[in-house]
């Protein structure tokens, strides 16, 4: 990569090196958030951590040419989703669960560590090692983010993927169903 | 200069934490956030082997991103069930740890 380097003009380098730092950075946020959410003891603090690392995936998202599903990405995930999310908290009262004292298995928690530390370790390893992918991604340009390549997913999405579109929205009706059958069910039970 | 490793590798680690966390957590909403990671850490590698394909081939493709979106709508729907489920545990139990969940009828 140094000799192709070489030749560049040194705007351009600057863009690559900036782009690394700026991949760099938010990498670190996004997995402190991730770990933020896994060691907070309030769920709500876990929570509010889960819609910082899903707004870091959209500006990820952003930075691979992607701005339909960053934009999907914020509105879903860290709207819809995480609002859910807090609402049951909120309505549940769980924000400070006590553990039981008597865990189940005391020996989970330990091999839970060295088997996670294992499958990064590995998981790591064989991308660096063994699979040899090495596109260099480049930052979107302005046709990437265009309207007109917008429109080119919506036509990819709306005949190639017609089918999977159609199903999605029996699943998402499914859903809704489940839901209101699952919530209803106490009231109907404490009324007879 | 980001090549496509970097994003596989965050990817996997986002993986790993949600795992993790559906591991070691005993509080059922901790473990469907993490279960919300993993599939998010999934997600990012769908786009980031898009994008790569994109420039490798040098036209628009697209296939990655959509699939995001299917992912997206399914832990929606996934999300409603699974809250629902989990606020009628509540509602009998009086209380969501993992470990007193041991039988199938309330």
């Amino acid at each position: 990569m140094v000799i192709t380097n070489y030749y560049l003009p040194i705007t351009q380098m600057v863009a690559m090196t900036s782009e690394l730092l700026v991949f760099l950075v938010l990498s670190l946020v996004a997995i402190a958030s991730a770990l933020g959410m896994l060691f907070s003891r309030n769920t709500i603090y876990s929570a509010l951590f889960l819609v910082l690392n899903f707004i870091t995936v959209a500006v990820f998202y952003l930075m691979l040419g992607a701005p339909f599903i960053a934009m999907s990405q914020i509105t879903v995930y860290a709207g819809a989703i995480m609002v859910l999310f807090l609402f049951v908290i909120m309505l549940l009262g769980a924000e400070n669960l006590t553990s039981s004292p008597t865990q189940a298995m005391p020996w989970q928690k330990p091999l839970a560590f060295i088997l996670a530390l294992t499958l990064t370790v590995e998981s790591v390893y064989l991308i660096f090692a063994r699979a040899k992918l090495d596109t260099i991604i480049t930052a979107p340009d302005a046709a990437t983010n265009s309207m007109e390549n917008l429109r080119e997913m919506a036509m990819t999405l709306f005949d190639k993927f017609l089918l999977p579109f159609e199903i999605t929205s029996i699943l998402l009706l499914v859903a809704m169903v489940g839901a209101i059958v699952l919530a209803k069910k106490e009231k109907a039970g404490s009324k007879s | 200069m980001i090549s496509v490793d970097y994003y596989l590798i965050l990817s996997a680690i986002l993986f790993t934490i949600g795992a993790l966390g559906v591991l070691i957590r005993r509080n059922p909403l901790v473990i469907f956030m993490s279960i919300e990671l993993m599939l998010n850490a999934a997600n990012l590698a769908f786009v980031a082997f898009g994008r790569s394909w994109e420039i490798a081939k040098g036209e628009p493709f697209f296939n990655g991103q959509i699939f995001v979106f299917f992912v997206i709508a399914v832990a929606a729907a996934e999300v409603a069930v699974g809250l629902a489920l989990i606020v009628e545990i509540f509602k009998t139990k009086k209380n969501i740890n993992i470990d007193e969940m041991n039988s199938l009828k309330g």
